[in-house]
Order: structure tokens, then C-alpha cells, then sequence
């Protein structure tokens, strides 16, 4: 396998620290003055928010640090939490960049019936298209009644005030409350096609 | 077992390594491969994936038929006051070994249990007690069963252990070598050790994760470990118990505030049409009825306060709280169901949140199809998952399968916030909420999950305001006010998203009449006077403006004071049982909870004196029993919950407070564990002549094909499964290059006999076939992973982690292309550890 | 008082948490040479996969100041398993080949005994990385300087330890003091030769004494690491041909001991 060397990615923006070295760089200097100056090294410091590691169940507790412009620039493990004593695993460690990736969307894209590309649009419009099209779908597939078999080889006429044409399928790693909110509103669209990744 | 802990949860398996190196615990791995856990143990005993319960089961005849115990009295104690070993059962009941692998009710059809003979032999009813606690809770005192009949000698043939006894008599280690593959020698050392590790001074501990529970009998899987660690007496105690390692941050609380389809929050079952549902008062007693003499006795409050959380002051006494405006399920509307209804034309829209069914679901190709007959499909994620990129580059388009442009689904993506831009609770395996702080703003339109939902559920509520339907009854009288206070939202950008405070106070619970939050579960009420969106959870914020998920007081041991673990912050479920059945720790080493006789209770006598006795833990963990019931103390016959149990009925969640090593409800395949093949083996069943599972989940459909037993097409076993470096389908991981750099690309796990035989090359390309799809990855051939001899017959196993597809910064085929949809039939849960497969060297369409 | 690490193998799990921790501490880019392009994909693409075990980074490098590797030891039969990690950075010599051969000074050693390269000193000249006999200094063509592991130089100058032995889930990577760190490893030698364990401590000899020394239960050729590292005599090498030419043959030794250790795998080129 041969690769060349290519340039440096440049996927962690805001990528700061490891300039100590750089900084007690001047020709010639001794290493007695070097260090004196490494002493006074700057790191990576700011308001710490305590946090929580996106990726298992474990649930090891994270340190976000944050600029005083108000930057994500590290996320680490608590030393406090009883679970990691500060320890992370290599998905934890990487939480950073999870957050600060020049790949992540951060604009709605729609993607219009038959169409073969995204389009950029404004989030409130998604929003009422969404609302739209659910009261839409829901309205037209509703069931009051349903027959349903009545375990004597027959079928009962029962109440089932819900619609079998929304689905939704959610992740794990979604909080708590989102868990509640969400439930609370589809059971309240009668949604029955409610799943999420726990189940699997 | 069924976990690869240190590669899966490296920080937990922190913990056991410690243990290890500073406690000399023996730490053991039966697993089908070599996998970093394994370099990590002190035994690594390899079994052929699927096999779990032949080695479990022989695991359970080994310790009954032990010397030790047998004599040793602690055993006996544990065993007969905290399981249900004494209880007799149904003589009608015939087991598996009378019936050749199936137990007696089995339909005619074969696909399903008729449980009746399951059951317990049972005094005769206790006269009707009178009324007077609730509505509810009164017709539930109308229908209390006499107490199960026992022999606590253990010598009565209908006696649960002697059932077992009988079960288990064919699993000696000469089967486990035929059928698991692994030596006698390698099996008796493991049941050796947990025997020699388990009584009054020490426990043994199970760990498993989903290696058991994606299986055709993954429930059965984990209640064979339940069965022998209730055996071995190490449920309830320090450093014992069969511990679940889940997958996600929050997993456990997408469970237990489920987002599920037959689940409400807090273990409530979904209305269903096809019970006896069809009010509120039925609802209850169909679900409550067979559970009322445990903790479940209290289910009227449970389903009355989650109904007044849902409809607010619109849920009345009259109207039955809105109980008949409230959906109920009519079948299985599971994630494998969906989407082959889905693919069948039958949903219309789809919300995807946080989730990637393109590349982690079962049979990937035909759900990837499945999403090109939707009308509209919301997807919300950081990064542009193969789901909302399936109508452009999905494998299916490429091949001209399916066309662009004739794919009518319109689509949203919708960029989500991170963890660390929001705020929130997750609950980590071990039931422990923990709240995150936002820290920032996220970026651009990207939002929390919170907000889009109550965004959404806002602008529906607008629409429908004027509805004086019926049918929007629901959605128009939604109590759904988060708004957030000034404060909350002061230091951000981003001003509308819901406080995640409120919305954690409504799952904590009310009283409706002041809004103040519930300190415990036993102050809720039947009669509306509560709302509780999730009863486990009450606790969580016990006063206003404290909220004990953000506690950060850690200490060296249970740390009480690091955030709360549900049902009120307590750790070690079931944990009367760490004291003996006089309530006396069973040892020093082992002692969490204990009787303590001259405690003050906190309550007075009518005479005015202070009643002494009450349940204690030093170290602060939460007490798992009525904190004054002394161990001596006789349950009434006639009454609910805890009023019906008694002091050693330490298992209180179960309708005789005891550890079922028989289970007499709640399984639909089978009161006992049992040794079924995977429902593609290229093996016979060597126990039973019934192969597989009976009313295993099947779904014959077009694109869902199985293959047969020891089909020659397909040989070769497979199990799926993750690595450290990846999560899950690798939306959390394969657009960050860190990561993508770790493990590049998909691999197969090969052994070199398999090499050889198959001319395959470390590092070159293979390709994998099903019925299902064909797909290709870079081999890796090491001695890891070994060929089994399974009586006889030499079978090759492989192994291919999950986590590519063909986005992100990582990429490969889809390992789910190859799995097909067939499930466990209690749960719904996929067979992805293990199905049959063919393998060559090369790449797709002959390439090489 | 110096600082360094003490690596314990035998509790590493191999999950590269230390190469991710390093990186994101310092600021440290995935290694370019691990990805590629794809036709109709607007972002890179890893291509390393190497098929050697669980690795498929390689070696260290320009942006890869750590390195996990796996070391399978099956049998044939199976009877005797053992998957061997060892997670390998800079040492740290206290007699350091590199600060030895550095013409401009640009390596140097602080307060602290760790070594670290100033940027800004460093000419690229690369004499430095044939004088380190564990292959540890790695050349960056898009900074023209060379890089290596700093001790995370910033964190120890402020009282935090590395973040390597930080993430460390197992406690496998100890930072700390060196004298402090010889005792916990003589301790957990003796805890092993106590269970009949063969077990050994690489680096209290080698060059004059490693700072970060490691506790093997093999050989260390297994390991990757040169059994006798030989490091180049502590002269200015710009003042002495005789000096740079042994130097680069030290170095020539050094690589051919680094290929070893790729267990004949292909190295990547290096420019």
C-alpha cells in the first residue's frame, strides 16, 4: 500500500494547545530558559460545564470547557464522576470532535419529490412543512374503530384512536426528556408505529 | 457472556480489571471469539455463538447437584426464602424433556403458548376485603388469588426445583462439549469457579449485553442467567447479579420513558385492542390484576397520574382521564414490523431521530427500500447519515435499482444539537440519571430533540384548537406548556427551547393542586389528584428547584450522592436479599442492607411510644423494601402491594416476592430456558427434535428469505457485532477522522483453517453472501477465531463488526445487508448474533 | 523533580483512548497518510487498513505521538491465547538521541526532564530522527519541522498530568514522578513473579534510564522495542562528520529494527 504524504487534514477546527512547544522556540536558547518559560505555559482554560458522554450506556462523566467566546475548545473526562475518574474511552475522547467537525450540517436540507439534490431552507419553514404534511397524514388515516379478532374465530368492533400511516424511529441517545416529549405527543397523534433503538 | 465488555464499555470494564489485578477476582470469558475482554480474563472459553443456553443450563444441573450446594446451608436459606424453588406448580405441566422441546398449551399451530398449565397450585382465595383504599384499587382487592402452595423441603415432584432438577438432567458437560463446542474440562472449570466464588462471603457477578439478547431466545438466554445466579444467592448483594451492559448514552431511558411501541413510561403497558381494554377500569385489572400483591399492586396511581401528566386538567374522574381518547396497538408495530409495513406501502411518514435503520438494521437492503415508499421522511442528525442519503447514493440507486427521480419521498434533514449544547438527563445501564449542562449554543438551525418535538407538537396544537372532533381530543387537550423561564435562556442565542427543568418535574410528578413535586412514589394517588409522567423516576426533583440527577458528591463505594439511580436512588435492585432471612447481613464482606431492631422507625405506637425496628444501609444506598416491615413479618392474605408481602419477600416487583426460577407468567416461549438452535444453524438440534424456538417472530416475506437448517449453501456462521473504535452504525463515529483512522474500513474476522480452505488472503477481500445480499470486506485472518467441532461436524464460524456503510469519512458495505428479520418472540428483538452464511475470497461480482 | 509514565501492557486493553486523547489535547490532526480520495466525495477517505491485528496506524508520526499495538500469540491448537497491547510514545531518555543530534538546539529538555522540539528552532533538517534509536521523531511536510510527544508539556507545567494517562481507562498509562512510578512498577513486577508470571521492566537501563518505561511480559523485541537501543555519543553533530555519518548508521540500524516491528508490512513512504 503505498500512500504519499499529503497535506494535513484540517478537520479539528479550533484546534488549540500543543503550541507550547512552539512558543519557548527561540535559536539557540538553553534549556534552563526554556524551561522557565514552559513553566508558564498557557492551556486550555475556561468556564467548565459538567457533562456527559454521548456514546454508551455507561454514562462516564465529561468536563466541557468552554472560551470566553463562549467556544467548545475541550471536552474530557471528570475526574469526579465515580464511574471514569476522569478516563474516557476513545469515542469519549473524541466527543470533541464530534462537536467541532466541518462535516456536520447545521442547516436544514430538503430534498424536494423525485428531486436529485438538497436544497438549503430556513428552519421555520421545515417546521410548518412538517406540521403540515403530519396533520395531513394523520387526518386522512385515522382510525376511530377498528375490527379487530375477537379470539372466537370472529372479529369486535374496538376503539383504537390511532393511525398506522406516521411512523417514528428514534435513537438512544436522545435525552430523557426528549423521550417523554415525544412519546407524549405521538400517543396524543395516536402514532402506534413508535420505536427506538432500545428495543434493539 | 454475550458481552465483549472491555472492547464495548472500556471504562466499565475499569472496574472488573481493578478487581483483578488488586482483589485476584478470576475473571472469565465464554464467548464464540478472542476479542480484547478475552486477553483481558483469566479464562477464555470459546463457544459456538447461539449455544449460550446448553452451556447455562449445564451451568444451573452443575451447582444443584453440587456437594457444596447441597450442604452448604447458606444455599438453602437463600433459596428457599427468596426464590421460588419451594413453590409448586400446575401437576398438569409437562416440560420439554416429556414433550421433546416443547412445554404443554402449545397451540396446535404450533406458534404460540397457552400459559394455563404454567402456573401455581394455589390455597384457596382470601375472603373479600373491604373497599375503602381507591376505585380502583378496591375491584383490584375483589380479585386477590390465594397464596401459592409450597414445599419448602424441596422434595415435592411439582416443586419448582425439582422441575428444574428435571429440565436440566440432559446438560451435563458432555453435552455442552457436543453442542457448545467448548471441552468438558473448559466448562467445568468456569462452573468450578462460580460455585467456589458464590455464599455467605462472596458473590460472583454475570455481565452481559446484547451477545444475549439478539437472539430467537435472547430473553430465555438472560433468564437462564437470572436462574443460576438466584441458585448461586447472588441477586440483591454486593458484587452479585447478572448486569446488563446497553449501547447508548440514554438507552435505559428510552426504556424506561419508552419510546417504544408497546410500553408506556415507567413499564405501563401500551392500551392494546386486543386485550380487554376497553375502559380505564378494564385497562387496569387485565394489566394489574396478576401483579396486585407485589409493588405493581399500586398501578392504579401509576396509569390515573401518567394520564393526568398526558391530558392535565381536560383528564377527569368522568371522562376516565381521557383513557378512551389515548391510542391502543392492535399487533406488533416493532421496528421489524414497521418497516415491512413501511415497505409494503402501509406508512406514509417517517420521523428518524438519532437513529440510521439504512446500516444498523436487520436486513438493511430491504428497510433501505422500504424508505422510497414514503410520502415525506424527517431525519435529524449531525451529519448526513446513509438514511437521508438513501435516494441519492444508497447501494440500491447505484445499481439502478431504484432511480432518483422516481422516488417520491420528500425529505428533511433537520441538524441536531449535541450533548454538549443542550441541556438534559440521560440514564446510564445501571439506571443512574445524570444531567448534562448546555455549555454552548449549538450551531446555525441545529436544535436539541426537545425542540423539535415540542416545537412540532405547538404547531399542531394550533392547528387543531378549533377541532371540536372527537378524534383531536387528544392533541387539542395535550397538557403541553414547557415554555422556558427568562433565566433558562438568558445566557443563549437560542431563546424557544423547552425547559428541560419542567419537563423532568412532570416526569418526577405533581400534586395537581399546587404543582409541587413529588418526593417519593407512595405519594401518588388513584384519584387524579397526581400527575406522574414516569412513577420510577419520582424522586428525581423531590422539592423545587433541586434536582438530584445533577448531584456531584461522589464517594469510594456507592456514592448515593452522585445523581439518582431509579426507583429512588436504589443501586442494587432487590437488596433485602443482601441480608439473611432474619435480616442479619449474610457476612461483613457482604453487607449492604440489614434489620436493624432498635432503630427508630419513625413512627409511633397508639399508645404514644416510639416503634423500633427498621430496615438500614450505612452507606447510604436506597433501601429496595417497605423500610418498617420486619424480616419475621407475615403479609395479609387479602391486601395489595406491600400489605400482601412479607418480610422475606424480598423480590417485590413479582406477585409472590420471590426470584422465579420457574416463571409462571410473562413469557410467551416457555417457563424455562431451553436449548433451541438459532433459527439459520448449520447444526440439528442435538437435545430436542424440535430445532428452533416455536413461536420465535418470523416474517416470510419477499426480500426476507431464510435459509435452511444446515443449508449447504450456506454453511459458514456469522455473528455481528462492534469495536472500541466504532459506535453502532457509525453516525457517532465514522465522520470523525479520529476515529475513521482506527478501524478504516468494513473487515471480516476469519480463522486460518477458513483461509485455507477458501484461498482467502489477510488483507485482501472477501465476499459474503445470503439470502439476503451479498456484500465484501477486507479479511482479517487470525487464530482468534477457531472452527468449532459440534458433535462431530467441523463449523466455521466469522465474524463482521457492523458499524460502515458508504458516507462518512469510514466507509463499507452494509453487514446488515446480510441478516434477515426474525426475531424473539417476547420482545421483538433481532437474531444479528447469529445466522448462516457463505463465504469466498474476492470481491462482489468476481472481482478480485 | 523529573516526571515520565510507566506503562503497565500487561492492563492495557488496547483501545487506543490514549491515541485519541492525545490528539485531541494537542490539537492533532488524523494522520493524512491514512485517508485518500474518492471520485464524488467532497471529504476524505480512510484507506489504512492493514490487516496486522487490530492495527492500522502503524507507527507513530508527524500526528500520531501515540501507538497501540497488538501482538497476537495463539497456538495453533488454541491452548495457549494470549493478545499482547502496548501503547508506545516518546520515551523521554534521559541520554536522548534526538537532543543529542539537534544542530540548532531546537530539541531541548526541560525542568521537568521531558524533551520537547520548539518549533520554531527546528530547521527540518532531520538529523534527529535517525538518532533515535525507537523511531519515535517523525518529519511534517507541511510544517517542515519534525514532531513527537511533548509529555504534554503544557499540561505538566501546570499540574495536570498527561492526557494520555488521563483518558486511560484501565490505568494502564501512570504519569507522574519517576521515582514514584519505578516503585508502583517494582511492585507490580513482584505481584506478577509472585503468580509465577514472567515479567520484565524495559527502560530502567536503556538509554541511561527511560521516562517512560514499560512493564512487558515478553521480550521487548515482541513489543517493537530494540532489545539494546543505542544511542548516538552527546556531541554537537554539526561540529563532527565522523558524528553525523555514525549517527545516520545508527539510524539506518534504527530503521531496519522500525521495519521489524511493521512485521513486514509495506511502510508508508515518507515523502
Amino acid at each position: 500500500m503505498a500512500i504519499s504524504r499529503r497535506k494535513f487534514l484540517k478537520i479539528t477546527s479550533g484546534a488549540i494547545g500543543g503550541g507550547v512547544a512552539a512558543e519557548i522556540g527561540i535559536l539557540n536558547v538553553d534549556t534552563a530558559a526554556a524551561a522557565a518559560k514552559a513553566g508558564k505555559a498557557p492551556i486550555k482554560s475556561g468556564r467548565q460545564v459538567a457533562s456527559i458522554c454521548p456514546y454508551c450506556a455507561v454514562g462516564c462523566g465529561q468536563i466541557v470547557t468552554v472560551s470566553d467566546a463562549g467556544e467548545i475548545v475541550d471536552i474530557q473526562g471528570n475526574p469526579d464522576s465515580p464511574i471514569n475518574q476522569g478516563t474516557l474511552c476513545p469515542k469519549g475522547a473524541a466527543t470533541y470532535q464530534l462537536v467541532k467537525n466541518e462535516q456536520r450540517w447545521s442547516t436544514v436540507k430538503y430534498r424536494a419529490p423525485g428531486s436529485d439534490r438538497w436544497e438549503e431552507r430556513p428552519l421555520e419553514w421545515a417546521m410548518s412543512r412538517i406540521a403540515e404534511l403530519t396533520k395531513k397524514t394523520r387526518d386522512a388515516n385515522f382510525n376511530e374503530f377498528q375490527d379487530l379478532p375477537d379470539g372466537k374465530g370472529g372479529t369486535v368492533r374496538k376503539r383504537v384512536m390511532n393511525t398506522y400511516a406516521i411512523a417514528s424511529l428514534g435513537g438512544a441517545t436522545m435525552d430523557n426528556e426528549w423521550n417523554y416529549l415525544h412519546q407524549k405527543l405521538m400517543h396524543a397523534l395516536g402514532v402506534v408505529y413508535l420505536e427506538n433503538q432500545a428495543r434493539i | 457472556m454475550g458481552s465483549n465488555m472491555a472492547e464495548c464499555h472500556p471504562v466499565a470494564f475499569r472496574w472488573p480489571l481493578k478487581a483483578r489485578t488488586d482483589h485476584d477476582a478470576v475473571l472469565m470469558h465464554v464467548d464464540p471469539r478472542f476479542t480484547r475482554t478475552s486477553a483481558a480474563c483469566n479464562l477464555h472459553v470459546p463457544i459456538r455463538a447461539g449455544s449460550d443456553i446448553a452451556f447455562l443450563g449445564a451451568l444451573i444441573k452443575f451447582v444443584i447437584n453440587s456437594k457444596r450446594w447441597n450442604e452448604d446451608p447458606f444455599f438453602r436459606e437463600y433459596v428457599v426464602n427468596y426464590t421460588n424453588a419451594a413453590t409448586l406448580v400446575n401437576p398438569e405441566f409437562r416440560d420439554t424433556e416429556e414433550l421433546d422441546g416443547v412445554f404443554s398449551g402449545l397451540a396446535p399451530d404450533g406458534k404460540s403458548y397457552a400459559n394455563a398449565t404454567w402456573s401455581y397450585q394455589r390455597n384457596q382465595a382470601p375472603p373479600k376485603a373491604k373497599g375503602g383504599v381507591g376505585p380502583f384499587s378496591d375491584l383490584l382487592l375483589q380479585q386477590v388469588p390465594g397464596r401459592p402452595k409450597t414445599d419448602p423441603t424441596l422434595q415435592d415432584p411439582n416443586c419448582v426445583l425439582q422441575i428444574v432438577r428435571k429440565h436440566y438432567a440432559r446438560y451435563t458437560p458432555d453435552l455442552v462439549e457436543k453442542v457448545c463446542g467448548c471441552s468438558a474440562e473448559q466448562f467445568l472449570k468456569v462452573a468450578q469457579t462460580m460455585l467456589d466464588n458464590s455464599g455467605r462471603d462472596k458473590t460472583a457477578n454475570i455481565t452481559y449485553a446484547v451477545g444475549w439478547t439478539q437472539h430467537t431466545v435472547g430473553v430465555q438466554i438472560i433468564r437462564a442467567a437470572a436462574m443460576l445466579q438466584a441458585l448461586l444467592g447472588n441477586i440483591g448483594r454486593p458484587g452479585g447479579g447478572v448486569l446488563a451492559l446497553r449501547g447508548h448514552a440514554t438507552i435505559q431511558g428510552s426504556t424506561d420513558i419508552a419510546t417504544l411501541y408497546h410500553s408506556l413510561p415507567a413499564y405501563l403497558n401500551m392500551p392494546d385492542g386486543r386485550k380487554k381494554h376497553d375502559s380505564l377500569k378494564e385497562f387496569i385489572l387485565t394489566e394489574a390484576g396478576p401483579l396486585a400483591t407485589s409493588y405493581w399492586g399500586n398501578y392504579p396511581k401509576f396509569a390515573v397520574s401518567y394520564l393526568k401528566a398526558q391530558f392535565g386538567a381536560a383528564a377527569t374522574a368522568e371522562n376516565d382521564y381521557g383513557y378512551d381518547y389515548h391510542p391502543k396497538i392492535t399487533g406488533d408495530h416493532s421496528h421489524m414490523p414497521m418497516m415491512l409495513d413501511m415497505a409494503a406501502g402501509k406508512i406514509k411518514g417517517f420521523f428518524v431521530m438519532g437513529q440510521n435503520p439504512a446500516v444498523g438494521g436487520q436486513n438493511a437492503r430491504l428497510q433501505r427500500k422500504a424508505l422510497a415508499k414514503l410520502d415525506w421522511m424527517v431525519v435529524r442528525d449531525y451529519f448526513e447519515t446513509e438514511t437521508a442519503a438513501f435516494w441519492r447514493n444508497s447501494p440500491e440507486v447505484l445499481s439502478g435499482e431504484l432511480k432518483t427521480a422516481d422516488i417520491k419521498t420528500e425529505v428533511f434533514f433537520l441538524p441536531a444539537a449535541a450533548v454538549a449544547e443542550m441541556e438534559g438527563s440521560f440514564t446510564n445501564t445501571q439506571r443512574l440519571l445524570q444531567q448534562h449542562d448546555k455549555a454552548a449554543d449549538p450551531p446555525g438551525d441545529a436544535r436539541s430533540d426537545s425542540w423539535f418535538t415540542y416545537q412540532l407538537g405547538k404547531r399542531l396544537q394550533k392547528m387543531y384548537a378549533d377541532s371540536a372532533s372527537n378524534l383531536d381530543w387528544g392533541i387539542k387537550n395535550l397538557a403541553w406548556d414547557y415554555e422556558p423561564e427568562a433565566k433558562e435562556v438568558a445566557p443563549w442565542r437560542i431563546k424557544d427551547e423547552p425547559s428541560a427543568y419542567k419537563v423532568l418535574k412532570e416526569i418526577n410528578g405533581v400534586t395537581v393542586a399546587d404543582q409541587k413535586p413529588l418526593a417519593t412514589f407512595a405519594n401518588l394517588k388513584e384519584d387524579g389528584s397526581t400527575a406522574c409522567g414516569a412513577w420510577i423516576y419520582t424522586g428525581v426533583i423531590p422539592e423545587d428547584g433541586k434536582n438530584n440527577a445533577a448531584r456531584r458528591k461522589p464517594d469510594q463505594w456507592i456514592s448515593p450522592n452522585w445523581g439518582f439511580a431509579w426507583p429512588a436512588n436504589r443501586h442494587i435492585m432487590y437488596n433485602r436479599a443482601s441480608a439473611d432471612s432474619q435480616g442479619k447481613p449474610w457476612s461483613e464482606a457482604k453487607k449492604l442492607v440489614f434489620w436493624d431492631p432498635d432503630a427508630d422507625s419513625g413512627t409511633k405506637d397508639p399508645a404514644g411510644n416510639t416503634v423500633r425496628g427498621k430496615w438500614v444501609a450505612p452507606s447510604g444506598e436506597g433501601i429496595d423494601f417497605q423500610p418498617t416491615k420486619a424480616p419475621t413479618m407475615v403479609g395479609k392474605d387479602a391486601a395489595l402491594g406491600f400489605d400482601w408481602l412479607s418480610g422475606n419477600d424480598a423480590f417485590i416487583m413479582r406477585a409472590d416476592g420471590k426470584a422465579w426460577l420457574f416463571a409462571p407468567a410473562g413469557l410467551v416461549d416457555g417457563p424455562l430456558p431451553t436449548h433451541y438452535e438459532p433459527y439459520e444453524s448449520p447444526v440439528a438440534n442435538r437435545v430436542y427434535r424440535q430445532q428452533s424456538n416455536p413461536v420465535a417472530k418470523v416474517w416470510r416475506t419477499e426480500g426476507n428469505v431464510y435459509h435452511g437448517v444446515a443449508d449447504p449453501k450456506y454453511p459458514i456462521v456469522v455473528s455481528t457485532y462492534r469495536v472500541t473504535e466504532h459506535h453502532l452504525s457509525g453516525t457517532m463515529s465514522r465522520w470523525l477522522p479520529w476515529l475513521a483512522e482506527l478501524m478504516p474500513e468494513l473487515f471480516c474476522e476469519v480463522s486460518p483453517e477458513l483461509a485455507a480452505e477458501k484461498g482467502i488472503r489477510n488483507a485482501g477481500y472477501v465476499t459474503i453472501v445470503t439470502a439476503r445480499g451479498e456484500i465484501e470486506a477486507r479479511a482479517l485472518v487470525t487464530r482468534r477465531i477457531k472452527p468449532f467441532v459440534i458433535d462431530g461436524k467441523k463449523v466455521h464460524e466469522i465474524g463482521l463488526p457492523w458499524h460502515w456503510g458508504w458516507q462518512g469519512n469510514a466507509k463499507g458495505d452494509v453487514a446488515n445487508d446480510l441478516s434477515a428479520m426474525v426475531g424473539d418472540p417476547n420482545v421483538s428483538i433481532h437474531e444479528g448474533k447469529v445466522f448462516t452464511c457463505d463465504i469466498r475470497a474476492g470481491r462482489k461480482g468476481g472481482r478480485s | 523533580m523529573a516526571k515520565g509514565m510507566f506503562i503497565d501492557t500487561t492492563i492495557c486493553t488496547g483501545c487506543k483512548s490514549c491515541q485519541v486523547a492525545c490528539k485531541q489535547w494537542n490539537g492533532l490532526a488524523a494522520e493524512p497518510a491514512h485517508f485518500g480520495k474518492r471520485s464524488g466525495v467532497p471529504y476524505p477517505v480512510a484507506d489504512n487498513f492493514t490487516g496486522d491485528s487490530y492495527d492500522n496506524t502503524g507507527s507513530l508520526s508527524a500526528t500520531d505521538w501515540r501507538h497501540v499495538r497488538f501482538i497476537e500469540q495463539i497456538d495453533e491448537q488454541r491452548r495457549e491465547k494470549r493478545w499482547l497491547f502496548s501503547s508506545d510514545s516518546c520515551k523521554h531518555c534521559s541520554d536522548a538521541g534526538c537532543l543529542n543530534a539537534c544542530p540548532t538546539k531546537a530539541i531541548v529538555r526541560t525542568d521537568l526532564g521531558n524533551v520537547v522540539v520548539q518549533q520554531e528552532t527546528c530547521i527540518g533538517c532531520k538529523f534527529c530522527i535517525p538518532s533515535c534509536p525507537y523511531g519515535v521523531i517523525s518529519f511534517s511536510e507541511e510544517t517542515g519541522t519534525v514532531h513527537k510527544c511533548t509529555l504534554c508539556n503544557d499540561r505538566i507545567h501546570n499540574g495536570l498530568g498527561t492526557a494520555c494517562a488521563k483518558a486511560c481507562p484501565t490505568g494502564s498509562i501512570r504519569f507522574g514522578e519517576v521515582p514514584d512510578l519505578r516503585r508502583r512498577a517494582d511492585a507490580r513486577l513482584a505481584q506478577l513473579k509472585g503468580k509465577g508470571e514472567k515479567a520484565q521492566i524495559y527502560g530502567y537501563e536503556e538509554a541511561d534510564g527511560l521516562k517512560v518505561f514499560y512493564l512487558f511480559t515478553d521480550r521487548p523485541g515482541v513489543y517493537g522495542q530494540p532489545e539494546q537501543p543505542v544511542v548516538p555519543q552527546r556531541r554537537l553533530v554539526l561540529c563532527s562528520l565522523v558524528t553525523i555519518l555514525t549517527a545516520l548508521g545508527i539510524g539506518v540500524a534504527a530503521l531496519v529494527n522500525f521495519r521489524e516491528r511493521l512485521n513486514g508490512k509495506e511502510e508508508h513512504h515518507e515523502s
